[in-house]
Protein backbone atom coordinates (compact mmCIF):
# COMPACT_ATOMS: atom_id res chain seq x y z
CA UNK A 1 0.00 0.00 0.00
CA UNK A 2 2.32 2.77 1.15
CA UNK A 3 5.59 1.30 -0.02
CA UNK A 4 4.73 -1.17 -2.70
CA UNK A 5 7.69 -3.43 -3.29
CA UNK A 6 7.82 -4.80 -6.78
CA UNK A 7 8.73 -8.42 -6.92
CA UNK A 8 9.70 -9.16 -10.43
CA UNK A 9 11.17 -12.48 -9.46
CA UNK A 10 13.78 -14.06 -11.59
CA UNK A 11 14.89 -17.64 -11.56
CA UNK A 12 17.86 -17.84 -9.22
CA UNK A 13 20.27 -20.37 -7.93
CA UNK A 14 19.06 -21.75 -4.66
CA UNK A 15 21.56 -20.92 -1.95
CA UNK A 16 23.85 -17.98 -1.56
CA UNK A 17 24.55 -16.83 1.96
CA UNK A 18 24.57 -13.08 1.28
CA UNK A 19 21.36 -13.16 -0.77
CA UNK A 20 19.86 -15.33 1.92
CA UNK A 21 20.49 -12.66 4.55
CA UNK A 22 19.04 -9.95 2.32
CA UNK A 23 15.96 -12.10 1.88
CA UNK A 24 15.43 -12.15 5.58
CA UNK A 25 15.64 -8.38 5.72
CA UNK A 26 13.15 -8.23 2.88
CA UNK A 27 10.83 -10.53 4.78
CA UNK A 28 11.04 -8.37 7.90
CA UNK A 29 10.21 -5.25 5.95
CA UNK A 30 7.41 -6.98 4.12
CA UNK A 31 6.03 -8.27 7.41
CA UNK A 32 6.02 -4.68 8.66
CA UNK A 33 3.95 -3.60 5.70
CA UNK A 34 1.52 -6.45 6.34
CA UNK A 35 1.15 -5.33 9.93
CA UNK A 36 0.44 -1.82 8.68
CA UNK A 37 -2.24 -3.24 6.39
CA UNK A 38 -3.78 -5.11 9.29
CA UNK A 39 -3.78 -1.94 11.39
CA UNK A 40 -5.41 -0.03 8.59
CA UNK A 41 -8.16 -2.62 8.48
CA UNK A 42 -8.61 -2.74 12.25
CA UNK A 43 -8.54 1.02 12.84
CA UNK A 44 -9.68 2.85 9.75
CA UNK A 45 -9.68 6.14 11.63
CA UNK A 46 -5.96 6.00 12.31
CA UNK A 47 -4.64 4.92 8.97
CA UNK A 48 -6.11 5.55 5.59
CA UNK A 49 -8.01 2.46 4.53
CA UNK A 50 -7.34 1.11 1.11
CA UNK A 51 -9.91 2.41 -1.34
CA UNK A 52 -12.06 -0.48 -2.48
CA UNK A 53 -11.51 0.53 -6.10
CA UNK A 54 -7.90 -0.59 -5.86
CA UNK A 55 -8.88 -4.21 -5.31
CA UNK A 56 -9.26 -6.57 -8.24
CA UNK A 57 -12.70 -6.63 -9.79
CA UNK A 58 -14.36 -8.51 -12.62
CA UNK A 59 -17.90 -7.83 -13.85
CA UNK A 60 -18.56 -11.58 -14.00
CA UNK A 61 -17.63 -12.14 -10.34
CA UNK A 62 -20.43 -13.62 -8.24
CA UNK A 63 -21.00 -14.45 -4.61
CA UNK A 64 -20.95 -12.75 -1.26
CA UNK A 65 -18.75 -9.61 -1.21
CA UNK A 66 -16.01 -9.81 1.41
CA UNK A 67 -15.68 -6.65 3.50
CA UNK A 68 -12.57 -4.96 4.81
CA UNK A 69 -10.11 -6.50 2.39
CA UNK A 70 -6.73 -4.80 2.25
CA UNK A 71 -4.03 -4.97 -0.39
CA UNK A 72 -0.82 -6.82 0.18
CA UNK A 73 2.78 -6.09 -0.80
CA UNK A 74 3.08 -9.75 -1.73
CA UNK A 75 0.79 -9.30 -4.71
CA UNK A 76 2.16 -9.49 -8.22
CA UNK A 77 1.15 -6.77 -10.67
CA UNK A 78 0.89 -9.23 -13.57
CA UNK A 79 -2.24 -9.26 -15.67
CA UNK A 80 -5.05 -11.07 -13.86
CA UNK A 81 -6.87 -14.03 -15.30
CA UNK A 82 -10.57 -13.55 -15.85
CA UNK A 83 -13.01 -14.67 -13.16
CA UNK A 84 -14.65 -16.81 -15.82
CA UNK A 85 -11.45 -18.73 -16.51
CA UNK A 86 -10.49 -19.04 -12.85
CA UNK A 87 -13.89 -20.54 -12.04
CA UNK A 88 -14.41 -22.74 -15.11
CA UNK A 89 -11.06 -24.36 -15.57
CA UNK A 90 -10.38 -26.29 -12.40
CA UNK A 91 -8.78 -29.43 -11.16
CA UNK A 92 -10.94 -30.48 -8.24
CA UNK A 93 -11.40 -34.23 -8.72
CA UNK A 94 -13.95 -34.34 -5.89
CA UNK A 95 -16.37 -32.97 -8.49
CA UNK A 96 -15.00 -34.87 -11.50
CA UNK A 97 -11.83 -35.06 -13.51
CA UNK A 98 -12.89 -32.82 -16.41
CA UNK A 99 -11.77 -29.19 -16.24
CA UNK A 100 -15.38 -28.01 -16.34
CA UNK A 101 -16.72 -30.64 -13.95
CA UNK A 102 -16.05 -28.61 -10.79
CA UNK A 103 -18.06 -25.65 -12.17
CA UNK A 104 -20.82 -27.85 -13.58
CA UNK A 105 -21.16 -30.44 -10.81
CA UNK A 106 -20.59 -28.53 -7.56
CA UNK A 107 -24.03 -26.94 -7.32
CA UNK A 108 -25.19 -29.20 -4.51
CA UNK A 109 -22.19 -28.56 -2.32
CA UNK A 110 -23.04 -26.71 0.94
CA UNK A 111 -19.98 -24.78 2.12
CA UNK A 112 -21.74 -23.19 5.10
CA UNK A 113 -21.87 -23.73 8.01
CA UNK A 114 -18.30 -24.99 8.18
CA UNK A 115 -16.16 -26.29 10.97
CA UNK A 116 -12.48 -27.14 10.98
CA UNK A 117 -11.09 -29.69 13.37
CA UNK A 118 -7.66 -28.82 14.75
CA UNK A 119 -5.71 -31.64 16.38
CA UNK A 120 -2.32 -33.15 17.00
CA UNK A 121 0.72 -31.45 18.46
CA UNK A 122 -0.83 -28.23 19.71
CA UNK A 123 -2.14 -26.76 22.96
CA UNK A 124 -5.52 -25.73 21.62
CA UNK A 125 -7.07 -28.53 19.62
CA UNK A 126 -10.78 -28.45 18.94
CA UNK A 127 -13.58 -27.88 16.48
CA UNK A 128 -13.48 -24.32 15.26
CA UNK A 129 -16.11 -22.48 13.34
CA UNK A 130 -14.90 -20.91 10.08
CA UNK A 131 -15.47 -17.42 11.50
CA UNK A 132 -13.47 -18.24 14.64
CA UNK A 133 -10.52 -19.08 12.42
CA UNK A 134 -10.71 -16.16 10.01
CA UNK A 135 -12.33 -13.23 11.88
CA UNK A 136 -9.44 -12.37 14.23
CA UNK A 137 -7.29 -11.61 11.17
CA UNK A 138 -7.48 -8.94 8.48
CA UNK A 139 -8.51 -10.22 5.08
CA UNK A 140 -5.88 -9.52 2.47
CA UNK A 141 -5.98 -9.61 -1.27
CA UNK A 142 -3.05 -11.68 -2.50
CA UNK A 143 -2.52 -11.73 -6.24
CA UNK A 144 -0.48 -14.83 -6.83
CA UNK A 145 0.71 -16.85 -9.75
CA UNK A 146 -0.74 -20.37 -9.72
CA UNK A 147 1.28 -23.03 -11.53
CA UNK A 148 -0.43 -26.36 -12.15
CA UNK A 149 1.65 -29.52 -12.43
CA UNK A 150 0.01 -29.93 -15.86
CA UNK A 151 2.11 -27.02 -17.18
CA UNK A 152 -0.51 -24.28 -17.23
CA UNK A 153 -0.68 -21.24 -15.00
CA UNK A 154 -2.95 -18.40 -13.94
CA UNK A 155 -2.78 -15.17 -11.96
CA UNK A 156 -5.44 -15.22 -9.27
CA UNK A 157 -6.54 -12.42 -6.89
CA UNK A 158 -7.12 -14.50 -3.77
CA UNK A 159 -8.64 -13.13 -0.60
CA UNK A 160 -7.53 -14.70 2.63
CA UNK A 161 -5.40 -14.55 5.72
CA UNK A 162 -1.81 -15.69 6.15
CA UNK A 163 -1.78 -19.24 7.52
CA UNK A 164 1.06 -18.67 10.00
CA UNK A 165 -0.76 -16.36 12.46
CA UNK A 166 -3.82 -18.63 12.31
CA UNK A 167 -1.73 -21.68 13.20
CA UNK A 168 0.01 -19.83 16.04
CA UNK A 169 -3.32 -19.29 17.76
CA UNK A 170 -3.60 -23.08 18.14
CA UNK A 171 -0.23 -23.00 19.93
CA UNK A 172 1.68 -25.75 18.16
CA UNK A 173 4.11 -27.59 20.45
CA UNK A 174 7.79 -28.11 19.78
CA UNK A 175 6.90 -31.49 18.30
CA UNK A 176 4.85 -29.87 15.56
CA UNK A 177 7.22 -30.37 12.63
CA UNK A 178 4.57 -30.68 9.94
CA UNK A 179 1.00 -29.62 9.30
CA UNK A 180 -1.40 -32.04 7.63
CA UNK A 181 -4.64 -30.95 5.95
CA UNK A 182 -7.69 -32.92 4.87
CA UNK A 183 -10.48 -32.11 2.44
CA UNK A 184 -14.09 -32.77 3.36
CA UNK A 185 -15.55 -36.13 2.31
CA UNK A 186 -19.16 -35.76 1.15
CA UNK A 187 -19.83 -38.11 -1.74
CA UNK A 188 -23.50 -37.11 -1.71
CA UNK A 189 -22.51 -33.52 -2.54
CA UNK A 190 -19.25 -34.24 -4.36
CA UNK A 191 -20.01 -36.61 -7.23
CA UNK A 192 -16.33 -37.22 -8.04
CA UNK A 193 -15.88 -38.86 -4.64
CA UNK A 194 -18.29 -41.65 -5.59
CA UNK A 195 -15.55 -43.21 -7.68
CA UNK A 196 -12.16 -44.06 -6.27
CA UNK A 197 -10.17 -42.06 -8.82
CA UNK A 198 -8.06 -40.95 -5.87
CA UNK A 199 -7.86 -42.34 -2.35
CA UNK A 200 -10.44 -40.07 -0.71
CA UNK A 201 -10.45 -37.97 1.33
CA UNK A 202 -7.76 -35.81 -0.24
CA UNK A 203 -4.88 -35.08 2.11
CA UNK A 204 -1.97 -32.68 1.85
CA UNK A 205 0.80 -31.42 4.08
CA UNK A 206 3.50 -28.84 4.59
CA UNK A 207 6.59 -28.64 6.69
CA UNK A 208 5.90 -26.29 9.60
CA UNK A 209 8.28 -23.61 8.25
CA UNK A 210 6.52 -23.74 4.88
CA UNK A 211 3.18 -23.44 6.61
CA UNK A 212 4.40 -20.48 8.68
CA UNK A 213 5.91 -18.70 5.70
CA UNK A 214 4.22 -15.31 5.12
CA UNK A 215 3.35 -16.21 1.53
CA UNK A 216 1.28 -19.22 2.60
CA UNK A 217 -2.35 -18.23 2.57
CA UNK A 218 -5.65 -19.56 3.86
CA UNK A 219 -7.96 -18.31 1.14
CA UNK A 220 -11.67 -17.70 1.59
CA UNK A 221 -12.33 -15.74 -1.57
CA UNK A 222 -11.25 -14.50 -4.96
CA UNK A 223 -11.95 -11.29 -6.80
CA UNK A 224 -13.25 -9.84 -3.53
CA UNK A 225 -16.01 -12.44 -3.20
CA UNK A 226 -16.46 -15.62 -1.20
CA UNK A 227 -14.84 -18.65 -2.85
CA UNK A 228 -17.05 -20.45 -5.36
CA UNK A 229 -17.57 -24.15 -4.63
CA UNK A 230 -15.38 -25.19 -7.56
CA UNK A 231 -12.43 -23.25 -6.18
CA UNK A 232 -12.44 -24.91 -2.78
CA UNK A 233 -15.17 -23.20 -0.77
CA UNK A 234 -15.29 -22.15 1.92
CA UNK A 235 -11.62 -22.35 2.92
CA UNK A 236 -8.56 -23.57 1.08
CA UNK A 237 -4.81 -23.40 1.16
CA UNK A 238 -2.76 -21.39 -1.34
CA UNK A 239 0.96 -22.12 -1.52
CA UNK A 240 2.07 -20.14 -4.55
CA UNK A 241 5.55 -21.60 -5.02
CA UNK A 242 4.27 -25.18 -5.16
CA UNK A 243 2.29 -26.99 -7.84
CA UNK A 244 -1.42 -26.32 -7.55
CA UNK A 245 -2.38 -29.69 -6.10
CA UNK A 246 -0.54 -28.82 -2.87
CA UNK A 247 -3.06 -26.03 -2.30
CA UNK A 248 -5.72 -28.29 -0.81
CA UNK A 249 -9.34 -27.21 -1.08
CA UNK A 250 -12.37 -27.30 1.25
CA UNK A 251 -10.24 -28.01 4.33
CA UNK A 252 -11.91 -29.68 7.34
CA UNK A 253 -8.93 -30.91 9.31
CA UNK A 254 -5.66 -29.31 10.35
CA UNK A 255 -3.33 -31.62 12.22
CA UNK A 256 0.08 -30.84 13.68
CA UNK A 257 2.40 -33.82 13.42
CA UNK A 258 6.00 -34.67 14.21
CA UNK A 259 6.44 -36.86 11.13
CA UNK A 260 5.94 -36.10 7.45
CA UNK A 261 2.25 -36.70 6.70
CA UNK A 262 1.07 -38.70 3.68
CA UNK A 263 -0.18 -36.70 0.69
CA UNK A 264 -2.73 -37.96 -1.82
CA UNK A 265 -0.84 -37.61 -5.09
CA UNK A 266 2.43 -38.92 -3.71
CA UNK A 267 0.54 -41.98 -2.45
CA UNK A 268 -1.15 -42.41 -5.81
CA UNK A 269 2.01 -42.08 -7.94
CA UNK A 270 5.10 -41.85 -5.70
CA UNK A 271 7.50 -41.66 -8.65
CA UNK A 272 5.72 -38.65 -10.11
CA UNK A 273 4.62 -36.53 -7.17
CA UNK A 274 6.73 -35.87 -4.11
CA UNK A 275 5.90 -34.34 -0.74
CA UNK A 276 7.48 -31.00 -1.62
CA UNK A 277 6.24 -30.55 -5.20
CA UNK A 278 7.91 -27.19 -5.52
CA UNK A 279 7.58 -25.57 -8.93
CA UNK A 280 10.90 -26.30 -10.58
CA UNK A 281 11.61 -25.93 -14.31
CA UNK A 282 14.70 -28.11 -13.92
CA UNK A 283 12.95 -31.14 -12.47
CA UNK A 284 10.66 -32.60 -15.09
CA UNK A 285 7.58 -34.63 -14.38
CA UNK A 286 8.54 -38.18 -15.43
CA UNK A 287 6.07 -37.97 -18.29
CA UNK A 288 6.26 -34.33 -19.38
CA UNK A 289 8.48 -31.28 -19.28
CA UNK A 290 8.12 -28.65 -16.55
CA UNK A 291 10.41 -26.13 -18.23
CA UNK A 292 7.54 -24.17 -19.79
CA UNK A 293 3.96 -23.38 -19.02
CA UNK A 294 0.97 -21.91 -20.78
CA UNK A 295 -0.47 -18.92 -18.99
CA UNK A 296 -4.22 -19.23 -19.42
CA UNK A 297 -5.24 -16.53 -21.88
CA UNK A 298 -2.02 -16.80 -23.82
CA UNK A 299 -1.12 -19.06 -26.73
CA UNK A 300 2.64 -19.20 -26.66
CA UNK A 301 4.19 -20.94 -23.69
CA UNK A 302 6.41 -19.00 -21.33
CA UNK A 303 9.37 -20.22 -19.31
CA UNK A 304 8.52 -21.60 -15.89
CA UNK A 305 10.30 -19.74 -13.12
CA UNK A 306 12.16 -21.39 -10.26
CA UNK A 307 9.75 -21.78 -7.33
CA UNK A 308 7.15 -20.15 -9.56
CA UNK A 309 8.95 -16.83 -9.34
CA UNK A 310 8.96 -16.80 -5.52
CA UNK A 311 12.56 -17.98 -5.18
CA UNK A 312 13.66 -14.72 -3.53
CA UNK A 313 11.20 -15.29 -0.73
CA UNK A 314 11.26 -19.06 -0.23
CA UNK A 315 14.48 -20.54 -1.63
CA UNK A 316 16.08 -20.30 1.82
CA UNK A 317 13.57 -22.87 3.09
CA UNK A 318 15.33 -25.44 0.94
CA UNK A 319 18.96 -24.47 1.35
CA UNK A 320 21.17 -27.52 1.26
CA UNK A 321 18.42 -29.74 -0.11
CA UNK A 322 18.71 -31.49 -3.46
CA UNK A 323 15.44 -30.50 -5.09
CA UNK A 324 15.86 -33.28 -7.63
CA UNK A 325 15.68 -35.79 -4.77
CA UNK A 326 13.13 -33.91 -2.66
CA UNK A 327 10.82 -33.15 -5.58
CA UNK B 1 -23.98 -47.61 -60.09
CA UNK B 2 -27.59 -46.54 -60.39
CA UNK B 3 -28.69 -50.09 -59.65
CA UNK B 4 -27.54 -49.64 -56.06
CA UNK B 5 -30.08 -48.64 -53.44
CA UNK B 6 -30.15 -45.02 -52.38
CA UNK B 7 -28.71 -45.82 -48.95
CA UNK B 8 -25.59 -47.25 -50.54
CA UNK B 9 -25.21 -44.32 -52.90
CA UNK B 10 -25.76 -41.79 -50.11
CA UNK B 11 -23.38 -43.52 -47.71
CA UNK B 12 -20.15 -41.97 -48.93
CA UNK B 13 -21.23 -38.30 -49.15
CA UNK B 14 -23.08 -38.61 -45.84
CA UNK B 15 -20.03 -39.90 -44.04
CA UNK B 16 -17.83 -37.34 -45.77
CA UNK B 17 -19.84 -34.41 -44.45
CA UNK B 18 -20.43 -36.01 -41.06
CA UNK B 19 -16.69 -36.49 -40.69
CA UNK B 20 -16.15 -32.76 -41.17
CA UNK B 21 -18.56 -31.84 -38.37
CA UNK B 22 -15.98 -32.08 -35.54
CA UNK B 23 -13.67 -29.76 -37.44
CA UNK B 24 -16.50 -27.35 -38.24
CA UNK B 25 -17.43 -27.25 -34.54
CA UNK B 26 -13.85 -26.52 -33.55
CA UNK B 27 -13.63 -23.67 -36.04
CA UNK B 28 -17.01 -22.29 -34.99
CA UNK B 29 -16.09 -22.43 -31.30
CA UNK B 30 -12.71 -20.88 -31.97
CA UNK B 31 -14.47 -17.79 -33.30
CA UNK B 32 -17.12 -17.74 -30.57
CA UNK B 33 -15.01 -18.06 -27.42
CA UNK B 34 -16.24 -21.64 -27.13
CA UNK B 35 -12.96 -23.49 -26.66
CA UNK B 36 -12.75 -22.81 -22.93
CA UNK B 37 -9.97 -21.29 -20.86
CA UNK B 38 -7.23 -23.26 -22.61
CA UNK B 39 -8.09 -23.31 -26.33
CA UNK B 40 -4.83 -24.94 -27.41
CA UNK B 41 -5.46 -27.82 -25.03
CA UNK B 42 -9.03 -28.17 -26.28
CA UNK B 43 -7.93 -28.25 -29.92
CA UNK B 44 -5.18 -30.76 -29.11
CA UNK B 45 -7.55 -33.06 -27.23
CA UNK B 46 -10.37 -32.81 -29.79
CA UNK B 47 -8.23 -33.45 -32.87
CA UNK B 48 -6.44 -36.31 -31.09
CA UNK B 49 -9.68 -37.91 -29.91
CA UNK B 50 -11.27 -37.67 -33.36
CA UNK B 51 -8.15 -39.09 -35.00
CA UNK B 52 -8.36 -42.08 -32.69
CA UNK B 53 -12.11 -42.46 -33.17
CA UNK B 54 -11.78 -42.46 -36.95
CA UNK B 55 -8.94 -44.94 -36.74
CA UNK B 56 -11.14 -47.31 -34.73
CA UNK B 57 -14.08 -46.68 -37.09
CA UNK B 58 -11.81 -47.61 -40.01
CA UNK B 59 -10.98 -50.87 -38.29
CA UNK B 60 -14.67 -51.45 -37.61
CA UNK B 61 -15.62 -51.41 -41.30
CA UNK B 62 -14.53 -54.93 -42.18
CA UNK B 63 -16.11 -56.75 -39.22
CA UNK B 64 -19.27 -54.70 -39.69
CA UNK B 65 -19.40 -55.55 -43.38
CA UNK B 66 -18.94 -59.22 -42.61
CA UNK B 67 -21.67 -59.21 -40.01
CA UNK B 68 -24.13 -57.12 -42.01
CA UNK B 69 -23.32 -58.33 -45.49
CA UNK B 70 -23.60 -54.71 -46.60
CA UNK B 71 -20.84 -54.58 -49.20
CA UNK B 72 -21.16 -50.84 -49.79
CA UNK B 73 -19.42 -50.30 -46.44
CA UNK B 74 -16.13 -51.37 -47.99
CA UNK B 75 -16.12 -48.23 -50.08
CA UNK B 76 -16.05 -45.90 -47.07
CA UNK B 77 -13.13 -47.58 -45.38
CA UNK B 78 -10.50 -45.63 -47.27
CA UNK B 79 -12.32 -42.36 -46.58
CA UNK B 80 -12.56 -43.09 -42.87
CA UNK B 81 -8.88 -43.98 -42.81
CA UNK B 82 -7.97 -40.75 -44.53
CA UNK B 83 -10.11 -38.77 -42.08
CA UNK B 84 -8.26 -40.47 -39.24
CA UNK B 85 -5.01 -39.35 -40.85
CA UNK B 86 -6.44 -35.87 -41.41
CA UNK B 87 -7.39 -35.35 -37.76
CA UNK B 88 -4.12 -36.83 -36.53
CA UNK B 89 -2.26 -34.43 -38.86
CA UNK B 90 -4.20 -31.55 -37.31
CA UNK B 91 -3.37 -32.95 -33.87
CA UNK B 92 0.33 -33.09 -34.74
CA UNK B 93 0.29 -29.63 -36.33
CA UNK B 94 -1.42 -28.18 -33.25
CA UNK B 95 1.42 -29.59 -31.19
CA UNK B 96 4.16 -28.32 -33.51
CA UNK B 97 2.69 -24.86 -34.09
CA UNK B 98 0.65 -23.91 -31.01
CA UNK B 99 2.35 -25.98 -28.34
CA UNK B 100 6.00 -26.16 -29.31
CA UNK B 101 6.02 -23.02 -31.46
CA UNK B 102 8.30 -24.73 -34.01
CA UNK B 103 10.96 -25.15 -31.32
CA UNK B 104 12.77 -28.09 -32.91
CA UNK B 105 14.93 -28.75 -29.87
CA UNK B 106 11.86 -28.93 -27.63
CA UNK B 107 10.06 -31.22 -30.10
CA UNK B 108 13.01 -33.60 -30.48
CA UNK B 109 13.45 -33.78 -26.72
CA UNK B 110 9.76 -34.57 -26.34
CA UNK B 111 9.91 -37.31 -28.97
CA UNK B 112 12.95 -38.97 -27.43
CA UNK B 113 12.24 -38.40 -23.71
CA UNK B 114 8.50 -38.51 -23.26
CA UNK B 115 7.06 -41.96 -23.75
CA UNK B 116 3.58 -40.77 -24.63
CA UNK B 117 4.94 -38.45 -27.30
CA UNK B 118 7.24 -41.17 -28.63
CA UNK B 119 4.21 -43.44 -28.94
CA UNK B 120 2.02 -40.79 -30.52
CA UNK B 121 4.66 -39.62 -32.95
CA UNK B 122 5.52 -43.18 -34.01
CA UNK B 123 1.88 -43.94 -34.66
CA UNK B 124 1.56 -40.78 -36.74
CA UNK B 125 4.65 -41.68 -38.78
CA UNK B 126 3.29 -45.19 -39.39
CA UNK B 127 0.12 -43.72 -40.87
CA UNK B 128 2.01 -41.68 -43.48
CA UNK B 129 2.79 -44.60 -45.84
CA UNK B 130 -0.78 -45.84 -45.44
CA UNK B 131 -2.19 -42.49 -46.53
CA UNK B 132 0.28 -42.30 -49.42
CA UNK B 133 -0.65 -45.78 -50.68
CA UNK B 134 -4.37 -45.30 -50.31
CA UNK B 135 -5.02 -44.54 -53.99
CA UNK B 136 -6.29 -47.17 -56.41
CA UNK B 137 -3.15 -46.74 -58.48
CA UNK B 138 -0.94 -47.51 -55.48
CA UNK B 139 -2.99 -50.58 -54.59
CA UNK B 140 -2.46 -51.87 -58.12
CA UNK B 141 1.24 -51.03 -58.08
CA UNK B 142 1.86 -52.79 -54.78
CA UNK B 143 -0.44 -55.69 -55.51
CA UNK B 144 -3.25 -56.70 -53.20
CA UNK B 145 -1.13 -58.98 -51.03
CA UNK B 146 1.66 -56.47 -50.37
CA UNK B 147 -0.84 -53.67 -49.92
CA UNK B 148 -2.74 -55.65 -47.29
CA UNK B 149 0.47 -56.54 -45.51
CA UNK B 150 1.55 -52.89 -45.43
CA UNK B 151 -1.83 -51.72 -44.23
CA UNK B 152 -1.71 -53.98 -41.20
CA UNK B 153 0.33 -51.10 -39.79
CA UNK B 154 -3.04 -49.54 -39.05
CA UNK B 155 -3.35 -51.98 -36.11
CA UNK B 156 0.04 -50.92 -34.80
CA UNK B 157 -0.83 -47.25 -35.18
CA UNK B 158 -4.19 -47.67 -33.43
CA UNK B 159 -2.52 -49.54 -30.56
CA UNK B 160 0.12 -46.82 -30.32
CA UNK B 161 -2.58 -44.17 -30.34
CA UNK B 162 -4.47 -45.78 -27.47
CA UNK B 163 -1.26 -46.23 -25.45
CA UNK B 164 -0.36 -42.59 -26.18
CA UNK B 165 -3.66 -41.60 -24.56
CA UNK B 166 -3.32 -43.96 -21.58
CA UNK B 167 0.20 -42.71 -20.93
CA UNK B 168 -0.65 -39.04 -20.63
CA UNK B 169 -3.61 -39.37 -18.25
CA UNK B 170 -2.95 -38.32 -14.65
CA UNK B 171 -5.35 -40.53 -12.73
CA UNK B 172 -8.70 -41.03 -14.42
CA UNK B 173 -8.13 -43.84 -16.91
CA UNK B 174 -11.78 -44.44 -17.76
CA UNK B 175 -11.84 -42.75 -21.15
CA UNK B 176 -8.62 -44.18 -22.60
CA UNK B 177 -9.57 -47.62 -21.26
CA UNK B 178 -12.81 -47.44 -23.23
CA UNK B 179 -10.73 -46.94 -26.38
CA UNK B 180 -8.50 -49.84 -25.34
CA UNK B 181 -11.57 -52.03 -24.85
CA UNK B 182 -12.94 -51.10 -28.27
CA UNK B 183 -9.58 -51.79 -29.88
CA UNK B 184 -9.41 -55.22 -28.23
CA UNK B 185 -12.92 -55.99 -29.53
CA UNK B 186 -11.79 -55.03 -33.02
CA UNK B 187 -8.81 -57.35 -32.70
CA UNK B 188 -11.10 -60.11 -31.45
CA UNK B 189 -13.37 -59.67 -34.46
CA UNK B 190 -10.38 -60.61 -36.60
CA UNK B 191 -9.68 -63.92 -34.91
CA UNK B 192 -10.53 -66.36 -37.75
CA UNK B 193 -13.08 -68.38 -35.77
CA UNK B 194 -14.88 -65.20 -34.70
CA UNK B 195 -14.58 -63.60 -38.14
CA UNK B 196 -16.30 -66.63 -39.65
CA UNK B 197 -19.09 -66.50 -37.10
CA UNK B 198 -19.59 -62.81 -37.93
CA UNK B 199 -19.77 -63.74 -41.61
CA UNK B 200 -22.47 -66.33 -40.90
CA UNK B 201 -24.73 -63.78 -39.20
CA UNK B 202 -25.96 -62.56 -42.55
CA UNK B 203 -25.06 -65.67 -44.49
CA UNK B 204 -22.39 -64.03 -46.59
CA UNK B 205 -19.81 -66.51 -47.83
CA UNK B 206 -16.66 -66.93 -45.75
CA UNK B 207 -14.56 -66.25 -48.82
CA UNK B 208 -15.62 -62.62 -48.74
CA UNK B 209 -14.08 -62.02 -45.39
CA UNK B 210 -10.56 -61.91 -46.76
CA UNK B 211 -11.36 -59.88 -49.81
CA UNK B 212 -11.79 -56.45 -48.32
CA UNK B 213 -8.58 -55.12 -49.81
CA UNK B 214 -9.59 -56.30 -53.27
CA UNK B 215 -12.94 -54.65 -52.86
CA UNK B 216 -11.39 -51.29 -52.29
CA UNK B 217 -9.28 -51.68 -55.38
CA UNK B 218 -12.21 -52.45 -57.64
Amino acid sequence: MLIRRREDIKSREITDESVYLNRRRFMREAAGITTASALAAAAPGLLLPRPAAALATDPDAKGRILEGVVESPYSTDEKLNRYKDITRYNNFYEFGTGKRDPANRSGRFQPLPWKVQVLGECAKPGHYDLDDIIKPHALEERIYRLRCVEAWSMVVPWVGVPLGPVLKRFEPTSKAKYVAFRTVFRPEQMPGQRRSILDWPYVEGLRIDEAMHPLTLLAVGLYGRALPNQNGAPIRLVVPWKYGFKSIKSVVTIRFTDTQPPTTWSMQLPDEYGFYSNVNPEVDHPRWSQSKERRIGEIRKRDTLMLNGYADQVASLYSGMDLGVFF
Amino acid sequence: MNRQPLTSRALKPTIFFAALVPLALLVWNAFHDGLGANPVETITHETGSWGLRFLLLTLLVTPLRRASGWQALARVRRMLGLFAFFYICLHFLTYVVLDAYFDLHYILEDITDRTYITLGFTSFVLLVPLALTSTNAMVRRLGGRNWRRLHRLAYVAATGGVLHFIWLVKADLREPLIYLGLLLLLFLARVPAIADRLARIRGSSPGESASSARQIAT
